[in-house]
């Protein structure tokens, strides 16, 4: 097949099983299932297809000459909209990764709801599966997992999000990537409410969607401002040296804040990015949402969704650095790399202090998107998209990991029976190693890959970049704040493999915890082989000073963006950063080591003793949702009970209408006595009344006496005659 | 030459002479003979006029003739009337004939 069809097709496939599952198969399970996990193979195919004629035309050629096809779509006045698909490095890497996420996560799914287990005694549609009581061979009664009672609703929504994903990724210009953004914005919404039957989830699916929705807000704008800008969305157009000259150069509408267009724009769409990849000050959607089941919180919202985020500012790219000359920051690249470093290191010291296996994971998300954006901040955006991808396995693997690991541990709650044992609380765990050793060693990859595990693992590479790209552009202050924050990642990353799979269980149910089903442990074997090997691709030619000729890659991918014929700027190696990188990682690991490994049961967190005040400080998230309750939510409720309803609504407006009621009422009052009844009603019977006296008067003269009437014609011939004589005369 | 104006007068005074009859008389029959006074004083004026204002032309003459056709004709409707009315009510009193009255 040609490849721009094959690219075309890609995205289909999740949207045909959506619609069918929805539609024809959702009392079916293992139907519903088997089209989604087909459906997911299929454009998994596709994407592996795609990206490896994508390495065959290799990525030089590929950025100059990408796969592409378009056609007009909506007309607009004398031109059209066009959609398209665009296939160059950029995206061929990104549709690999969530290819295989996608895939992954969607077969891991089919364990995480309990396919296969019996329905629950007590469970019903909204609420998550609470076990089911089984009668074995030898008459006793056991507690298993039970099925999850929405089962095929997942599925479909997978497939739904996985279509958005795909449109995303492979589309040619801002417009469709905007919808594709959107489609998943609403998918997230309601895989967050998944368990709508839950206050919490259906609180945190709203959360997401209204903050998120400031963000898009903005970036809506921002794509309007580029459309009457540039006349187009299509990236062959917005990011022509042509419009990127001109946006750099003219300024912004209104002259604001003496931005150019390029940077006003910039800003706008990086809006939309803060909503979607949860960086401050819109973080706080993020968290909560791991109110979802965890297929969705890997998926969603840690390799796939809040991704998108930074894969828009790295297309965008050219636009931010508009009118920069080399290594020098727009006005937009500094509020990047602010709002970037900024949220690596705020996020990362709150997850210090989670308890929530699934928070920890969340705060980190947060904090390596943080990073991204930070290194599109100082220009090192080949850097962004490895570390993009890195991070897209790992945490992917992580989640799933933390899946299988609250997995386990519900088996032993239901085991045990003993209901107050909240299967997500680390405090709670411990001593998985033995018990769950698929998912210990993965996690335990996935954790060293997060945490920078030197010379190995994916993080480690990407993150190194990521710092040396800050260190070779003098950008100090980056350096060490990201520096900071990996230090705290691969502390907080080992804190809580320490506390979740190292020593001896702290309860009854962590000692009955077991592995999962194969559906789960494959998956999470996949990841880890990627959340490894990713990182390979991306080792730096001069790495150490040895001549390792052209064994990074990854670098292909700045031909994406830059105009044909510029050699994309490589770093030279340096130490300094390297040894940096190693320094924290092992320190970090090392220390999240001792401080945890003596950690027991109902002992109060070895932290909480060094900061004091500042710990709970970190677990109450720096107060931010506190914050913006008193800042926005509490204003908005009161905004619209208190004015709008009862001032604005009941007072003003009513009010208004009442009193123009009455004033109707009372002219209608006057009307009538004053007009209606005495002249109008009262004229006409008056009228009446003449005409009739006026006729019995006339009648008196019909006497029928001819004579009469001839009496009187003369009487009037006379006078009529006198009167014509004298007027005559 | 007898003057015109002398002929008018004669015409005037035999008409005043009919309208009297119609309007004072009560018999019905006199009430006819009165318009028959009136058409022939209005023939007298169309005779004295052709005579005196167009010799030459006919049209005086035959206007009269014409009169005297018509009111010949209008006599004989008339007596008609009165006649059937006479053998309905036993009268010919005009008063008395008040079928228009409402």
């Amino acid at each position: 097949m040609q490849t721009e069809t094959l690219i075309w097709l890609i995205p289909l496939p999740p949207l045909v099983a959506f619609t069918l599952i929805v539609l024809v198969t959702n009392k079916n399970r293992a139907l519903s299932h088997t089209l989604g996990v087909g459906a997911a193979f299929l454009s998994w195919l596709g994407a592996i297809v795609v990206f490896a004629r994508a390495i065959g035309e290799g990525f030089h050629h590929l950025g100059e000459a990408p796969f592409a096809s378009a056609f007009n779509w909506l007309p607009l006045g004398d031109s059209f909209l066009q959609i398209g698909v665009r296939i160059d490095p950029l995206s061929a890497v990104t549709l690999f990764f969530v290819g295989w996420t996608v895939l992954m996560i969607t077969l891991y799914s089919i364990g995480y709801q309990n396919f296969g287990a019996p329905k629950g005694d007590h469970d019903r549609p909204g609420l998550p599966p609470h076990g089911a009581t089984v009668t074995d061979d030898h008459g006793h009664k056991h507690t298993v997992p039970s099925v999850e009672p929405n089962y095929s609703r997942f599925f479909a929504f997978l497939g739904l999000f996985a279509f958005g994903m795909y449109v995303l990724v492979v589309s040619d210009n801002l417009l469709t990537l905007f919808v594709g953004w959107e489609i998943m914005g609403l998918c997230s919404y309601l895989l967050i409410g998944f368990w709508y039957a839950r206050e919490s989830a259906r609180a945190a699916a709203i959360k997401a969607f209204m903050t998120t929705r400031v963000g898009d807000v903005f970036m809506l704008l921002g794509l309007v401002y580029l459309y009457s800008e540039a006349g187009s969305l299509s990236y062959h157009v917005i990011f022509s040296p042509e419009v990127l000259e001109r946006l750099a150069h003219d300024p912004a509408v209104g002259g604001l804040l003496g931005l150019t267009a390029a940077g006003l724009i910039g800003i706008l769409l990086f809006i939309g990015t803060v909503g979607k990849s949860a960086q401050f000050p819109l973080h706080v959607w993020l968290p909560d949402a791991m109110e979802g089941p965890t297929p969705v919180s890997a998926m969603i919202h840690a390799a796939t969704m809040v991704s998108a985020g930074v894969y828009m500012v790295i297309r965008i790219f050219p636009i931010l650095s508009a009118g920069s000359d080399h290594g020098q920051m727009t006005a937009a690249m500094t509020v990047l790399a602010v709002i970037g470093a900024f949220t690596a290191l705020f996020s990362a010291t709150i997850a210090l202090a989670q308890n929530d296996i699934k928070r920890v994971l969340a705060y980190s998300t947060i904090s390596q998107l943080g990073f991204m954006i930070a290194a599109l901040g100082i220009g090192a955006y080949v850097a962004a998209a490895f570390h993009l991808m890195t991070h897209a396995f790992f945490k992917a693997l992580l989640f799933l990991g933390s899946g299988s690991v609250i997995h386990g541990m519900e088996h032993g709650v239901l085991h045990t029976g003993d209901h107050d044992v909240d299967p997500q609380d680390m405090r709670n765990m411990g001593g998985l190693r033995t018990r769950m050793p698929v998912t210990f060693w993965t996690f335990l990859i996935g954790g060293f890959a997060l945490a920078g595990f030197p010379l190995v693992t994916a993080g480690f590479w990407s993150k190194d970049e990521i710092l040396a790209d800050a260190w070779a552009h003098q950008h100090y202050t980056v350096f060490i704040t990201l520096a900071v924050a990996a230090l705290l990642t691969a502390f907080y990353t080992m804190r809580q493999i320490t506390m979740t799979f190292l020593g001896e269980p702290r309860t009854e149910a962590a000692r009955h915890a077991h592995e999962t089903p194969w559906t789960m442990t494959l998956p999470l074997a996949v990841l880890a082989v990627f959340a490894i090997v990713a990182g390979w691709i991306g080792i730096p030619n001069d790495f150490l000073g040895l001549d390792l000729g052209e064994i990074n890659f990854f670098h292909g991918v700045a031909y994406t963006l830059l105009p044909s014929g510029i050699e994309p700027p490589g770093i030279t190696f340096h130490i300094i950063p390297l040894l940096t990188s190693i320094g924290v990682a092992g320190l970090g690991l090392y220390l999240g080591w001792l401080v945890y490994r003596g950690y027991t049961a109902g002992a109060s967190d070895p932290l909480q003793k060094a900061l004091g005040p500042v710990y709970k400080v970190l677990q109450n998230k720096y107060y931010f949702d506190e914050l913006y309750d008193f800042l926005f939510v509490r204003p908005a409720k009161w905004i619209s009970e208190t004015f709008v309803y009862l001032w604005l609504d009941r007072g003003l407006i009513d009010g208004i209408l009442h009193t123009l009621a009455r004033i109707a009422y009372w002219l209608g009052g006057i009307f009538r006595n004053r007009l209606e009844m005495p002249i109008i009603s009262e004229g006409a019977d008056r009228l009446g009344d003449g005409v009739r006296d006026f006729g019995w008067l006339l009648r008196k003269s019909q006497t029928g006496n001819v004579q009469g009437y001839l009496n009187i014609g003369l009487v009037l011939v006379v006078v009529i005659g006198v009167v014509v004589v004298l007027l005559l005369n | 030459m007898i003057p015109l104006s002398w002929y008018l007068i004669l015409a005037a005074g035999l008409f005043c002479l009919g309208l009297y009859g119609v309007l004072a008389r009560k018999n019905a029959v006199a009430i006819l003979m009165g318009i028959e006074l009136m058409l022939n004083a209005v023939n007298i004026n169309l005779v004295a006029f052709w005579r005196y204002q167009e010799p030459l032309d006919v049209a005086g003459q035959v206007f009269a003739i014409m009169v005297f056709a018509v009111s010949a004709a209008e006599v004989a409707v008339g007596l008609a009337l009165v006649i059937s009315l006479y053998r309905r009510r036993r009268s010919v009193v005009a008063e008395n004939m008040d079928l228009l009255r409402w």
